[in-house]
């Protein structure tokens, strides 16, 4: 079975003086968060759509999806955890309550903020983490990248070729990636800032799916305004 | 929902664009899996078009020719994952004399707006029709083209007298082609002539009763119907050629698309009194035709898959170039594009 995992549990701090998280900001004719999960609605292979968000906006979250999606019989709501990968061991709670894990149960998750995903990308997602165990969105880097240990002076600059910058949808088999995140020190678990990266320190193989320039995460008033230019002067 | 799509905009360029179709409405929405590329999207491409048009039309997403999968139908009528086959042209208002195709209110796709190179397509109901069971979907993918055979020999049923003894298809490409493999089926006995000018494709034509080179043609022989599927520069030859080998009171059926205004020989028309009609695009009933030919005619099928040239899997809009490229150097055959956008 495969799962979608919607995940809308951050709160915006990087957003600027906005009231409301951004996902929960109107591009075109809906909220962001709403145009994300029509994405994977429209898709038949997810046997339910787990949105994550935070406690404070479960009730407000509920409202949307009740006005902007029909048939909500594919749609979970659930509160996210305090990190990114505590969000998503909340999701294979629900999935493991609900239907048991077993090998093949996979989980497409992504950031709420990123309504521009293409079917191309969810299908390469299903599909790599069925084959691969676990897959990862990127596009190559155009700049080059470079790692400075102290916030002051260069201390590496990598070989741009081998440079990818990170998008979601990230992709994985949820028993596995629950087994790996449960077997992480806590020192491990500090220095994660994706799930993706649960497979990558524990040795175990992350495919590369190809992700799209357009594919853009929607985090400062600046991304919202690009935003709306990409969907301007439509129908 | 945002969708992705994917316009020329300008010769030989696409580029991504976005705009927001409702899920939840009434419409039917669809996921495109196979789509043909036509001679009418080559002009485009290639920028072969008048300027001012090219101006007019651009930006624009090209193909009308696709089958796709129905991702939700909000009345349930079609199933989710069901294959179906989209219809480009759009009427806007209904008419009990003139067909919704000729209809100067039609819109049509790939040509008045977006054609079918979209991640998703909200079409009315009545502009899709099911595809039977197991049909090999690269052949399925050009059955826009079909109808438009379908629906010009259904009008030759109409508009032609009751002699139907010897009728002859001229030009040899893909048209010809799909328009006499029809015929056949449709008028088992009546004897069918191809005329074309490449021997190897004529070749190609082993249902048909005999095939001339058009410059071999002997002077004595007659056809009492013609069909013209030759177009292009080439029309007017064709046509004169025609008017030559028919019998008085015929009828031609004129589907080749030229660029240019095509002279005819209007004294020889007078004095044989023979019946002009074009035929262009089709409508619902043309497909719903179509689609029955299928299923009773299943050899129809196999014949049209000589036809299918290169498939060509699309994952990039590299990959779109990289399809209609391929498709200008090929000689004869439909250029798929399997939609993996």
């Amino acid at each position: 079975m495969v799962f979608g995992v919607v995940l809308a549990g951050g709160i915006g701090s990087r957003m600027g003086n906005v009231e409301k998280p951004k996902q929960y900001l109107t591009i075109g004719n809906r909220p962001i968060l709403i145009h994300t999960l029509e994405k994977f609605y429209a898709n038949q292979e997810f046997e339910k759509i787990i949105v994550l968000c935070p406690a404070q906006w479960m009730e407000h979250t509920k409202d949307l999806i009740r006005k902007y999606i029909p048939d909500q019989d594919r749609v979970v709501i659930r509160e996210g955890g305090a990190t990114r990968n505590e969000t998503i061991m909340n999701s294979i709670r629900y999935i493991e309550e609900t239907y048991g894990l077993d090998d093949d149960t996979i989980l497409v998750t992504h950031d709420s903020v990123r309504p521009f995903v293409t079917h191309r990308m969810l299908e390469d997602n299903i599909r790599y983490a069925r084959e691969f165990g676990a897959c990862d969105t990127v596009i190559p880097a155009t700049d080059t990248i470079v790692e400075s240990a102290d916030g002051s002076f260069i201390s590496q600059v990598p070989d741009r070729k081998m440079m990818y910058q990170g998008q979601t949808p990230q992709s994985f088999r949820a028993k596995k990636l629950k087994e790996l995140y449960l077997g992480l020190t806590e020192e491990e678990k500090a220095i994660l800032t994706d799930a993706a990266k649960i497979f990558v320190i524990k040795g175990e193989n992350v495919h590369l799916v190809e992700g799209e320039v357009f594919n853009i995460k929607i985090t400062y008033p600046y991304d919202l305004k690009v935003a709306e230019t990409m969907i301007a002067g439509e129908d | 929902m945002l969708n992705t799509i994917y316009r020329l905009v300008a010769p030989r360029r696409f580029e991504v664009a976005f705009n927001e179709i409702d899920l939840f409405g009434e419409k039917v929405i669809v996921r495109p899996t196979h789509l043909s590329i036509c001679h009418a999207d080559q002009r485009y491409y290639q920028g072969a078009r008048p300027a001012e048009i090219l101006a007019q039309k651009l930006p624009m997403a090209l193909i009308h020719e696709a089958i796709g999968k129905v991702v939700r139908d909000p009345r349930g009528e079609f199933h989710t994952g069901e294959s179906v086959v989209m219809i480009p042209n759009t009427p806007t208002e209904q008419d009990d004399v003139i067909g919704e195709n000729y209809l100067r209110t039609s819109r049509f796709r790939a040509s008045g707006f977006d054609g079918f190179m979209q991640d998703t397509v909200a079409m009315d109901r009545d502009l899709l029709v099911r595809l039977p069971d197991g049909i090999d979907p690269s052949v399925a993918a050009f059955t826009e083209l079909v109808s438009v055979s379908a629906h010009a020999l259904r009008r030759f049923d109409r508009f032609a007298h009751k002699r139907r003894n010897v009728v002859g298809i001229w030009g040899d490409g893909n048209l010809g082609y799909i328009t006499a493999t029809l015929f056949r089926a449709m008028y088992p006995e009546t004897r069918l002539y191809i005329f074309g000018a490449a021997f190897e494709k004529l070749a190609d034509f082993s249902f048909a009763d005999r095939t001339y080179m058009v410059q071999d043609v002997p002077a004595d022989l007659m056809v009492d119907h013609a069909i013209e599927c030759v177009g292009g520069q080439f029309s007017q030859r064709a046509i004169d050629q025609i008017i030559d080998h028919i019998n008085p009171e015929g009828t031609i059926s004129l589907l080749g698309v030229s660029e240019y205004a095509i002279p005819i020989n209007t004294r020889m028309v007078l004095e044989k009194g023979l019946r002009l009609f074009g035929s262009s695009r089709s409508g619902r009933d043309d497909f719903l035709a179509t689609v029955e030919l299928y299923r009773s005619n299943p050899e129809i099928l196999a014949y049209l898959r000589k036809i299918v040239g290169a498939q060509v899997e699309i994952r990039s809009i590299q990959d779109m170039t990289r399809a209609f490229e391929l498709d200008i150097q090929k000689n004869i055959g439909k250029t798929i594009m399997l939609w993996e956008k």
